[in-house]
């Protein structure tokens, strides 16, 4: 069987809480990757604050629907950023986020092959019929990315997000089982 | 249309009003012991409510509403005689970007095709975009929601996602709908 854990650049992994919020709190002072990767507002927060939040995930135990990730490089076991999966279990729908939070690690299909990793999980060991994804309109990185992990594009929101004074579109993306399983046997994307 | 002296929560036949923690669970648990309306209403799991149970709903919503501070939450009523008929919801407001989600629900079949959600679209417009200043509305529904969709084309929505298949229901696969409408097309609208 596969390792579902472990592809050609990095691997999924489950940091401890310390170590995971020491990052993190680094990574939320770079606003470039926060407004990358999120929609939310920047915000800063203590590595007190971030390290609590993983504790008191571990404290009210496995949430089912949820399967968060830190991804390590494979080549010099660094700590570059995090995957996330959030399940509707009814709808069998998984919804993913993923960060690259070190820099030097941006447009080298890092977080490519740790995307890879998240929708093979989610179809192979989660049983879901599709994965789902929104990026802003203006991570172009983001978007060719999600196409080479089998990606579509299914639509854009118009205008509904304002940053530096500019209205931008968000574009949401989804991969369905069967697609995905027929890239698998070497379709073309 | 812009009058200050206009009723935000007065339409024509219906009016928005505040939850009544006496009368409205017992009529809501009726509503949640219809499985189309869920099914309409809701993408979680129809599941039927007693009185108990939604007058609980209540409480914890009119919690969240507080604690959040980005959900306003309407009852919808009959203005002749004050019967409950639906709700109409503004949620997930993000006051950084000027965006939300619209909910609207018409709880009985015998209000349905009366214009009832027409007039609660018309009045829940008019709150997003001349009293919470946002900058655009947000709608999702099912495919198979024909009402909801015919709904939102005429008031120039437009359709700007399709997640394929990202219902299962009735053993089968359906598509969700994203419809958007920006203040712009509003206003352009309200003045034509």
């Amino acid at each position: 069987m596969k390792d579902l854990f472990r592809g050609e650049l990095v691997r999924l992994t489950s940091e401890e809480p310390e170590l995971r919020a020491k990052h993190e709190a680094r990574w939320q002072r770079d606003t470039e990757f926060h407004r990358l990767a999120d929609g939310d507002p920047a915000e800063l927060n203590s590595e007190k604050k971030i390290k609590a939040w993983t504790e008191k995930n571990i404290e009210s135990g496995f949430n089912p629907e949820r399967y968060p990730f830190s991804i390590r490089t494979l080549v010099d076991d660094k700590l570059i950023g995090f995957l996330g999966l959030w399940l509707n279990l009814i709808h069998g729908e998984a919804w993913v986020g993923i960060g690259i939070g070190e820099r030097d690690y941006w447009g080298k299909g890092y977080g490519t092959d740790a995307m890879k990793l998240g929708v093979q999980f989610a179809f192979m060991e989660l049983g879901m019929q599709r994965v789902s994804l929104g990026l802003h309109e203006y991570n172009a990185r983001a978007l060719k990315s999600y196409e080479k992990a089998g990606f579509k594009l299914e639509g854009r929101t118009r205008q509904d997000m304002l940053r530096e004074g500019k209205r931008t579109d968000t574009l949401w993306m989804g991969v369905l089982r069967d697609e995905w399983l027929q890239l698998q046997r070497g379709a073309k994307p | 249309m812009f009058d200050i002296a206009t009723q935000l929560f007065d339409g024509q036949d219906i009016r928005f009003g505040p939850i009544d923690y006496e009368k409205d669970p017992e009529i809501e648990s009726k509503w949640t012991h219809n499985a189309e309306f869920m099914r309409l209403y809701e993408f979680e799991p129809a599941r039927p409510m007693s009185a108990a149970i939604v007058k609980k709903q209540y409480e914890k919503l009119e919690k969240k509403i507080e604690e959040d501070k980005n959900l306003y939450h309407f009852m919808l009523r009959a203005r002749d005689d004050d019967r409950l008929i639906g709700k109409a919801v503004v949620s997930r407001i993000e006051w950084a970007s000027g965006n939300c989600q619209l909910r609207l629900g018409i709880g009985s079949a015998d209000d349905r095709r009366k214009g009832y959600g027409t007039q609660a679209l018309k009045m829940l417009l008019r709150f997003a975009f001349a009293e919470l200043n946002l900058f655009r509305v947000t709608a999702n529904m099912a495919e198979y929601n024909e009402g909801a969709i015919a709904l939102m084309k005429k008031f120039g929505f437009t359709e700007e996602v399709r997640r394929r298949q990202s219902l299962e229901r009735d053993g089968r696969r359906w598509d969700l709908l994203v419809f958007g409408l920006l203040k712009d097309e509003w206003l352009n609208q309200a003045q034509a």
